[in-house]
């Protein structure tokens, strides 16, 4: 069960390949005038296309570029030369420790608060809870971003509003230096693992065996930490493992905000300056993190289940 | 002597729909010291409403609205929460229907065994394992050193059962509450159970309620029996004393033993055999046969009852024979034409001589249909009717099915389970079959109810003609009805013949198991026959023809 769902992993990552080939396959006028610019004679341009192997058939490219990538050899940068592998890794490092120290905060919080929220449901409690995360994920996170820096860095100047890092910074310097994107990034996560998490409780604490639990004399809380939440893992940790791929991709516009050097701000750069190999490399990175997650949920919550863990 | 449990002037009411109903009208009820207090009823009568006030507890949608509940001098209706979870589980335990939903599939057996006497503060953790295996044991489980430590899934559903009851033993309270322990079980397991609960309240004396429909599973444990309708007590009285003499007649009825079947001539003429089964093997993963060689054959007119316990295979015999599940071997003739083994190769006449009735008619009818569409929809496909022949025929079948004419007009929703279930048979009898299939189709009903329907089919039979494969595991439903027994078990018949020649002596071994295990309506049957099963005196002892634990770890589909 496990290796079938690795297999299908591994397929829909080689499916994105094709996918990510064919896109920027199809992006309109030549990549070597565009590089060269309008004015570069036919023969520069020839050779240049030589130089970048773009006179060999798509499919050939497509394989060549896709055996070399399986081996790390991910190319050089059009814009500067340097190879990718260098480019990327750094900035892959700090996306994941943006996306690590947000999911740090956001997912015990909303796991916490989705518990609190299912045993006192429908009181003032749930209901405040309900709305604050609500709120905070029916605004933009750029909405969120610059109200934050509006309030923290402007207003009260507590913390930075430009997230700058770099390699000589030490563990806490670097943490200061993220309070806002990451806190940007879990108001948005929450609400949606937070919700989850109340809704499978609430769905298990129908069952059957939570009245059993109850009447046999055991507290509330009890029942529903150590009674409800274990069957409720697997849509939880689903729906974590979905946050926390989105935390990994779609910091994007947050990275940009906050002139965070991470992979999402690279990407963009990469984008407008027809650094292509860049473009595919980031994609490529991007898709296998959003499948490699999610394959670890739904390993995760198949291992959840006693059923399968032992049987009989 | 004063009473453990007292309650007066009972209400409780329930919310559905926005609209409150009385379940519970002005129930009195008191239970001493040891004491087994019997609850019966049917479906609505609100006996597991009762037993669950008796331990200050109603489930969502349902509020004790007046009456008081005394629990030895303790006023438990308004009482603060936490007065409550001091005596659930501790001073007053409960047994659901079905250990195991009510079991928590992510935690071991003796954890929550142990959980409550822990959580009260009884025991030390050592105290309450040594407890728990040494509970175990009374209750017969297997391993009982060894068998806390499986997840319920990993026990078959007998063992489940008795290892709950073992559960509410925990922490030796002064009451238990079963709310229909055994109803989910097969006859054979079901006396485990009962022999379980038994020994509790006797040894013990441990006072007891015990819930269920089955006035003769009732009458083997219960002191006094209280017959309970619509949320009112019909009547009370000492156990063997309302058996033996009950005054109201909607006891009498509910003791009354069905018997429907008049003796039919079952003498065979060559050319009547509607369904010939050939040698039929049958497996759903291709590794496991679920059947094994079975042969069968239906004669016109005739009722052929096949009998079994859950995972004997008996409904995967009638998806085979509907082509529902190809076979892996063996042929199916219909009146001496072979039929083909995959449903999709049918052609329509052969769909059409061959009606199924299902367990249950909630599920079986669509709920946006009216009943106009969904038994004219048989008279369009299987006859091409108009309009108006079919208006006409559905208000015939309606007749016959003994339901007013009006009813073409409503909703499956609108009707109530015997009625639903009426008209699942009026749908099979639409395209004017020769052989209909029920399946378990009294199972899901009450008992009054259940033998309208039986009734029903009788008189169809006699008027019709059609042959019917009966399929059930209640004993009592074949003896009613049956012309032809046929007994299965674990994938093959072990005993075929007419009612007369499976039910007279001396039975296949299995038979005789399955026969010796149907509770009867006699307070000391349970009693006879363990002894009888212990001394050795009785033909069978379970575990010595069936392999031990095979009968109970058959894989149990639902139903």
């Amino acid at each position: 069960m496990v290796l079938k769902r690795i297999g299908l992993g591994l397929m829909t990552l080689l499916i994105i390949s094709m996918l990510i080939f064919v896109g920027i396959e199809a992006l309109p006028g030549d990549l070597a005038e565009a590089v060269l610019g309008q004015n570069a004679l036919p023969e520069t341009v020839a050779s240049f296309r030589k130089e970048l192997k773009l006179d060999l058939p798509p499919h050939a490219r497509y394989f060549a570029w896709l055996g070399d990538f399986i081996q790390g050899d991910f190319g050089k940068s059009l814009a500067n030369g340097r190879p990718i592998a260098e480019l990327i890794g750094w900035r892959f490092a700090n996306s994941l420790f943006l996306a690590g120290a947000a999911a740090a905060i956001a997912v015990p919080v909303a796991i916490i608060l989705g518990i609190l929220a299912a045993v006192y449901r429908n009181t003032l409690f749930d209901r405040v809870i309900s709305m604050i995360t609500l709120s905070a994920i029916s605004f933009p996170e750029f909405f969120i971003a610059y109200i934050l820096i509006a309030l923290f860095s402007v207003q009260f100047t507590l913390f930075p509003s430009i997230a700058n890092i770099n390699v000589q910074m030490n563990l806490g310097e670097k943490l200061y230096a993220i309070v806002l994107p990451c806190f940007t990034l879990s108001m948005v996560v929450i609400a949606h693992m937070m919700r989850q998490t109340r809704a499978a409780i609430i769905n298990i604490m129908a069952s059957p065996f939570i009245e059993m639990a109850r009447l046999k004399g055991l507290k509330r809380l009890r029942v529903t930490v150590l009674h409800a939440f274990p069957n409720a893992l697997s849509p939880v940790i689903n729906v974590v493992a979905l946050n926390l791929a989105y935390l990994v991709v779609g910091v994007v516009i947050v990275e940009v905000v906050f002139v965070y050097p991470g992979l999402g701000q690279l990407l963009v750069d990469s984008v407008s300056k027809r650094d292509i190999p860049v473009v595919q490399a980031s994609g490529l990175i991007f898709a296998a993190t959003y499948i490699g997650l999610n394959l670890l949920a739904d390993v995760l919550s198949i291992l959840s289940n006693p059923r399968l863990r032992n049987p009989r | 002597m004063p009473h453990l449990l007292k309650i007066e002037h009972l209400f409780i009411e329930a919310e559905s729909d926005q609209k409150t109903k009385q379940i519970v009208k002005g129930i009195h009820l008191t239970l001493h010291r040891g004491e087994v207090l019997g609850l019966i009823g049917e479906s609505g009568a609100g006996k597991s409403t009762i037993g669950l006030a008796a331990m200050g507890f109603s489930r969502q949608g349902c509020r004790i609205v007046s009456g008081s509940i005394v629990f030895d001098g303790q006023e438990l209706f308004g009482a603060p929460r936490e007065a409550l979870r001091k005596i659930w589980g501790a001073r007053i335990a409960y047994v659901a229907q079905s250990a195991a939903a009510s079991f928590n599939p992510a935690h071991r057996l003796i954890k929550q065994y142990m959980e409550a006497p822990l959580q009260h503060g009884l025991m030390s953790s050592e105290e309450a394992k040594e407890n728990a295996v040494d509970m175990y044991r009374r209750l017969l489980l297997p391993d009982p050193e060894k068998i806390g430590y499986r997840y319920p899934h990993q026990v078959s559903g007998g063992q489940l059962q008795r290892a709950m009851v073992a559960m509410a033993m925990s922490c030796q309270p002064d009451i238990i509450v079963f709310d229909e322990p055994t109803t989910a079980l097969d006859v054979t397991t079901q006396v485990e159970v009962l022999a379980a609960i038994k020994y509790i309240t006797t040894q013990f004396r441990t006072a007891a309620i015990y819930i269920s429909h089955d006035l003769a599973v009732v009458a083997q444990l219960a002191d006094r029996i209280m017959v309970l309708r619509y949320g009112e007590l019909v009547e009370e009285n000492d156990a063997r004393t309302m058996l033996a003499n009950p005054r109201k007649e909607y006891t009498r009825k509910l003791l009354s033993v069905r018997m429907l079947r008049k003796t039919k001539n079952l003498s065979d003429q060559k050319d009547d055999v509607i369904l010939d089964i050939q040698g039929v093997t049958a497996s759903y993963t291709g590794q496991n046969n679920v059947l094994e060689n079975i042969n069968l054959t239906i004669r016109k007119g005739r009722n052929v009852a096949l009998v079994g316990e859950s995972g004997s295979g008996k409904s995967t015999l009638a998806r085979v024979i509907t082509g529902l599940l190809p076979p892996v071997q063996g042929r199916i003739f219909f009146k001496g034409k072979e039929l083909s083994p995959n449903l999709k190769s049918r052609n329509r006449e052969e769909l059409q001589k061959l009606q199924m009735i299902y367990q249950m008619p909630d599920t079986a009818l669509n709920p946006r249909h009216r009943i106009r569409k969904i038994l004219g929809r048989p008279l369009e496909f299987y006859f091409g009717m108009n309009r108006k022949q079919r208006e006409e025929r559905i208000r015939e079948l309606l007749t016959q099915i003994e339901l007013p004419e009006s009813f073409i007009d409503r909703f499956p929703t609108e009707l109530s389970g015997g009625e639903k279930q009426r008209i699942c048979i009026a749908r099979a009898l639409a395209a004017e079959p020769e052989l209909i299939i029920c399946d378990e189709v009294t199972s899901a009903l009450d008992q009054l109810v259940a033998e309208g329907i039986l009734h029903l089919l009788q008189g169809l039979q006699d008027q019709l003609k059609v042959s019917y494969l009966f399929i059930t595991h209640d004993l009592a439903t074949v003896k009613a009805i049956a012309d032809e027994i046929v007994v299965m078990f674990q994938g093959q018949i072990v005993e075929q013949g007419t009612k007369k020649e499976i039910l007279t002596p001396p039975h296949h071994e299995y038979t005789e198991l399955l026969l010796s295990s149907v509770p009867e309506m006699d307070p000391d049957w349970l009693d006879n026959l363990l002894k009888a099963r212990k001394s050795g005196r009785a033909k069978i002892k379970p575990h010595e023809i069936i392999p031990r634990g095979s009968l109970e770890n058959l894989p149990r589909p639902a139903g």
